[in-house]
């Protein structure tokens, strides 16, 4: 079929379902509404799959396959040099990405239907979730880094929206406020390192730039400038993808219904921000100071969002927190140079989270809206299919072989390590970041399912999910057992039979950038560090349940032996609280006093006074005239005196001047 | 006569209304007369040649030949959509205020017209004293739309407005004669002229440095008349009063349209005027454009009155429009074209939504609101789609205008770019954080009030919103259909700011008989 008409199915399909069920918002048919905005999604990736299986294409040569299928619509601004057409491409990144967004999406999609089923707005629900869908597609396909930015704002307007859906609860409506502000923060970043990479390479295509990098050496003096755009660039990263530090907008962005936090907040939209890095890495690996800044802030937000993690009580946050810190992970790969490693983690971590906010969401849906784990446990019983796809999730994200995290999240360490932008420090940090994943992931699925229930059975009585919720959980069961298939390390895939390659590796190569100089580091080396990470990840497992299954009173005692430590994590490091005490109240204070200072005090008050001071001079010269005789024929007397020395002494003075 | 037909319809509008047997005639009149007056400004579009930046459509007919002032109007792609911004959003005003203006209806509608003639004018006149004319009789109209159909303090702000504006362009007015004197002197004709194609021509004498010399001197007196009106900080504590005591429509107008007579006035006259000195203060712009875009969005942030924080946001967009100006640049001249469009539709919008709400509950105070989504849902659909275009949400009109500025102003300078940016952050700040307190959470004291239940917009009102919504997406998503009217004049602009002049297009439309002087130019 012709490209520019599955381009268009792609996009329009989600647009069109928000734009129907938009109309009919007031409807509260849950399943038509949700049978629409399913079905449109669904259609997205059937032309998704469509267009990349062209990439497939060969006719009989392999060389002949293209890089990319691309469209171009309509020319959106022209202004001088400035030419942005509206067009879309799908190549080997923007493939993965794009199947991961609508695949992931329809199931999320299917998902909501059952769990919006007792709302009262459900169709408002399905069509910004469609919007949504759009706008994500629109940050995948553009061809150009402004078409990525409509797509940036645009999620992130969803966002806002799905957060506060239920806005008459003020919280949830700050919430939204907050992640909107807090990406906005993130977006001006962006639209500087757009400016910047425009006025360098006079363009905003990303072939363009890509294109002109190959011209360009660090000796021209274009490092400081790259450097700079990387770094501009990596704030709007930064903000999406919730990474120190703008972290702080993600958790609180749960207030959303729970599918919302599995498809935006954890599956895609979060991940954008690696996506973009991993689009531009031909030029972020000309800039390795930036690179450097990537990696340290992400090895930091990982082990950061790790701890806060590890005592959580809400089971939604404890997601949040893993969220960030496994983006944390991905910038690690993005900065130590291994962009496939970071693509590929962001994959199998769309399957696994948005497995596991789905399960929290068949949890919450099944316990009445409970959302704190100290109230649940036990929970196998009830949730038979729940909770076996949970723990499926579960070893995925811990990183026991042979699931998806696994593989990922090794590779990553690894080339932390290894590459030669990386170092021991960066491995430290990641595998610290993996142990606290281990222990507060299990010390939530012991809380959760296992040991004894906690809550009242006379008044919750907890059931398993329809079909509709159930499919999706087990197909992202599948894929988190199985995708990590796909980038088998080279260690491995030797000793196992038919020593299947990095099928990942191969087909990113040439999309992606890769460090110009050797890694280091042996296979000896590679074996030994996953046994390391492994067998860590395993006693912070054993350990989590040794806390929580077999001595319940163990994380008492020790939050008491070190208190402070215990209330600094618990509190988050206190960064929010800091965050308003430092930055937004006195923000709206000296704004208030800007007001009351500037404007009303200091401006009007001199124009007043210039008001004041012509009208003193107008009363000073009322006085003049005060119909007193006696004064008149003063002022007369003093007129004709002067009169009579300018008459006596003018001549002299103007013959002077003129030279006689 | 096309000109003159679009400019003097409002004049002749007012006396008809003013002569109407009826007062319920009077609403329905004026509507039809002002719809009327946008389609006939429409054919504008098709009539104009998008290809030239030359003046187009002239009309000249000398008006007091001895100083050599003319009746002179053209119109080219800078002034073209300014044009259809002020007759489109008048027929919107009309309606909007169907039932908020009460009292003498007809003596209201009268002045409109006057203003819009006035308006008018001032965007086609290429004459500085009939320019300054147009421009001071707007003052007028205006002064009596806030003085007497304002709220409690309306003599103080209408004064103020009055004043302040006044004030301004007296100096304006003493630079206009020192440069007819000049043209009088200098340029071959040796006659006083004060038209603006042949003032173009003069080359006035600049010192880098220094202050007392004509261009710099001159330069700063039209500056000053148009920051006032603009308003640029710190000139701008008119704006806030005169807009919270403005009646909706005086409100609509005045954003829309006359605070784009300021930066009209900076991209007609005062940088090709004077190009040395603009180019050599170009950062003073900028500082205070950037100061006003920071500076509007934190006291916006503050208000207690839904109406003032609008207010305070104008400044802070029309401290783009300045700072794209004078970025000198395609892009920034562009964007800050565009941006005087976005400010006039999605201003106008938001004070005809305020306008609405308060003919509600009589209240702009956002404390006494809260939960206004769940009591008045199209409100708040439409209210939202507004802050969206106001805070330059892609796809929304605001995204073109911001984009474009920024980046011209970025490329010229790194530094005042990066500083606007911020503004783009607490532009979401202030407009969210309004948009949560009014219309999230639990239903506010006026909101959730049982013996006054809220209703959401009539019919009426939401086709008074219609068409500001379909254009701020429109010109969100299809930009160029707008910018290729705008771009060879631009592009003209820019290229030759050292040395700008503008030729004439269709000679065949001068009624009268040309002027000797500019026949010469090619």
């Amino acid at each position: 079929m012709q490209t520019e008409f599955l381009f268009a199915i792609l996009l329009m399909a989600p647009l069109i379902g928000f734009l129907i069920n938009g109309l009919r918002w007031k409807s509260k048919n849950y399943l038509l509404s949700g049978s629409i905005a399913t079905g449109a999604v669904g259609l997205s990736f059937l032309a998704s799959v469509a267009l990349v299986a062209k990439l497939f294409v060969t006719s009989g040569d392999k060389m002949s396959a293209p890089k990319a299928v691309t469209a171009e619509f309509f020319r959106w601004i022209t202004v001088g040099g400035l030419e942005v057409p509206v067009s879309f491409t799908i190549d080997h990144i923007s493939a993965l990405m794009v199947l991961v967004v609508t695949g992931v999406g329809t199931l999320i999609h299917l998902f909501s239907i059952g769990y919006m089923s007792h709302d009262e707005r459900p169709t408002k629900y399905f069509a910004y979730l469609n919007f949504f869908l759009f706008n994500m597609l629109l940050l995948i396909l553009g061809e150009n880094l402004l078409l990525m930015f409509v797509g940036w704002e645009g999620v992130g307007l969803c966002s806002y929206l799905l957060i506060g859906f239920w806005f008459s609860d003020k919280e949830k409506a700050a919430a939204g406020m907050k992640a909107f502000i807090t990406n906005r923060i993130g977006d001006a970043g962006f639209l500087l390192g757009i400016f910047t990479l425009f006025v360098l390479f006079g363009t905003v295509s990303f072939d363009g730039i890509i294109g002109k990098l190959a011209g360009v050496s660090a000796e021209l003096g274009w490092s400081g400038p790259i450097t700079l755009a990387c770094l501009f660039l990596f704030i709007g990263a930064a903000g999406k993808s919730a990474q120190i530090p703008l972290y702080v907008w993600l958790p609180d962005a749960m207030a959303g219904p729970t599918p919302v936090s599995a498809l935006i907040h954890a599956a895609t939209m979060v991940t954008a921000g690696v996506y973009m890095i991993v689009r531009l890495s031909p030029l972020f690996i000309l800039a390795p100071n930036a690179l450097h800044v990537v990696a340290l802030v992400g090895g930091a937000t990982a082990f950061l969002a790790a701890t806060i993690g590890l005592l959580q009580w809400d089971i939604k946050k404890i997601l949040a927190y893993s969220t960030v810190s496994q983006l944390g992970f991905m910038f690690l790969a993005c900065g130590v140079g291994a962009f496939g490693a970071a693509m590929f983690h962001l994959v199998t971590h769309a399957f696994f989270k948005a497995l596991m906010f789905l399960g929290s969401g068949s949890v919450i849906h099944a316990m009445h809206e409970e959302q704190d784990v100290r109230k649940m446990g036990g929970l196998h019983k009830y949730l038979p299919v729940t909770h076996a796809t949970f723990v499926i999730g579960w070893i995925a994200i811990i990183g026991i072989p042979p699931f998806a995290g696994f593989f990922s999240k090794d590779e990553i360490l690894w080339k932390a390590f290894s590459s030669p932008l990386g170092g021991r420090g960066l491995w430290i940090m990641g595998v610290a970041a993996a142990a606290c994943t281990a222990f507060y992931m299990t010390r939530l699925m012991a809380l959760t399912f296992w040991g004894k229930s906690r809550f009242d059975h006379h008044k919750v009585h907890p059931h398993e999910a329809p079909p509709t919720m159930l499919i999706p959980l087990v197909v992202l069961a599948t894929l988190s057992a199985f995708g990590g298939f796909m980038g088998i390390p080279h260690v491995i895939g030797e000793i196992l039979p038919g020593h299947p390659g990095n099928w990942l590796e191969h087909w990113l190569h040439g999309a992606i950038a890769v460090p110009q100089s050797d890694a280091h580091g042996s296979k000896v080396m590679e074996w030994i560090l996953m046994g390391i990470s492994v067998s860590i990840a395993g006693l912070a497992a054993l350990l989590a349940i040794s806390f929580y299954v077999i001595e319940p009173k163990r994380p008492q005692r020790l939050a008491e032996a070190a208190p402070r430590m215990h209330r600094l994590i618990y509190n988050k490091y206190f960064v929010d609280e800091f965050y308003f005490k430092g930055i937004i109240n006195p923000l709206i204070e000296g704004s208030r006093a800007l007001w009351a200072f500037v404007d009303v005090n200091f401006i009007d008050r001199t124009t007043f006074a210039v008001g004041d001071f012509v009208r003193g001079m107008g009363a000073t010269a009322r006085t003049l005239q005060n119909g007193n005789l006696q004064q008149y024929a003063l002022y007369i007397s003093i007129a004709i005196a002067l009169m009579f020395v300018y008459l006596l002494e003018a001549p002299k003075r103007l013959a002077e001047l003129f030279g006689g | 006569m096309f000109l003159s037909l679009i400019v003097f319809l409002p004049l002749v509008s007012a006396l008809l209304v003013s002569f109407l047997p009826k007062e319920s005639w009077v609403r329905p009149t004026a509507f039809i007369l002002s719809a009327a007056q946008f389609l006939i400004s429409l054919s504008l579009l098709f009539r104009f040649d998008s290809s030239t930046p030359a003046l187009q459509m002239v009309e000249f007919i000398p008006w007091v030949p001895a100083l050599g002032v003319s009746y002179f109007l053209g119109v080219d792609g800078i002034s073209l959509w300014l044009i259809l911004l002020t007759t489109f959003l008048l027929p919107i005003v009309i309606l909007g205020s169907w039932t908020a203006v009460t009292k003498k209806s007809k003596a209201f509608h009268c002045a409109l017209f006057v203003l819009q003639t006035a308006m008018l004018g001032s965007f086609l006149a290429m004459d500085l004293v009939l320019f300054y004319v147009f421009f001071e009789l707007s003052l007028v109209p205006m002064y009596f739309i806030i003085g007497i159909w304002g709220g409690t303090r309306r003599i103080y702000a209408t004064t103020k407005f009055f004043i302040y504006t006044m004030l301004g362009s007296l100096l304006m007015l003493l630079a206009i004669i020192y440069l007819m004197f000049t043209a009088q002197e200098v340029l071959p004709a040796k006659q006083m002229t004060a038209n603006i194609l042949e003032l173009y021509k003069l080359d006035l004498p600049f010192i880098a440095g220094q202050f007392l010399n004509p261009q710099t001197l001159l330069f700063f007196a039209f500056s000053l008349a148009f920051a006032i009106k603009v308003p640029m900080f710190p000139f701008h504590t008119w704006l806030p009063d005169a807009h919270v005591e403005a009646p909706t429509p005086g409100s609509v107008v005045l954003a829309g349209v006359m605070l784009k007579m300021g930066s009209y006035g900076f991209l007609r006259f005062v940088i090709p005027l004077f190009p040395e000195a603009s180019e050599h203060y170009a950062w003073v712009f900028l500082f205070l454009g950037v100061i006003g875009i920071i500076y509007g969005a934190l006291v916006a942030m503050v208000q207690p009155d839904i109406k003032k924080l609008v207010a305070y946001s104008s400044v802070s967009h029309m401290g783009y429009v300045m700072i794209g100006l004078f970025a000198l640049n395609n892009y920034g001249v562009t964007g800050s074209i565009f941006q005087m469009l976005n400010h006039g539709v999605s201003t106008g919008a938001l004070f005809l939504l305020v306008g609405m709400l308060y003919e509600r509950t009589h209240s702009r105070e956002i404390e006494k609101y809260g939960g206004l989504a769940k009591v008045m849902p199209i409100f708040t659909i439409l209210f939202f789609i507004v802050t969206l275009s106001s805070i330059a949400v892609p796809m929304t009109n605001g995204f073109v205008g911001e984009f474009l500025i920024l980046l011209g102003v970025f490329s010229t300078s790194p530094f005042f770019g990066s500083l606007a940016v911020v503004g783009v952050v607490l532009g979401a700040v202030y407009m969210l954080w309004m948009f949560k307190r009014v219309f999230f959470g639990e239903p506010g004291e006026l909101v959730g009030d049982k013996d006054h239940p809220l209703t959401d917009l009539s019919v009426r009102e939401v086709l008074v919103m219609a068409p500001l919504i379909i254009l701020i997406f429109w010109m969100g998503i299809f930009p160029n259909h707008f910018l290729k009217f705008s771009n060879s004049s631009i592009e003209h602009f820019v290229q030759t700011k050292d040395a700008y002049q503008l030729s004439f297009h269709q000679p065949g439309e001068i009624f009268s008989k040309p002027m000797p002087q500019v026949a010469e130019v090619k």
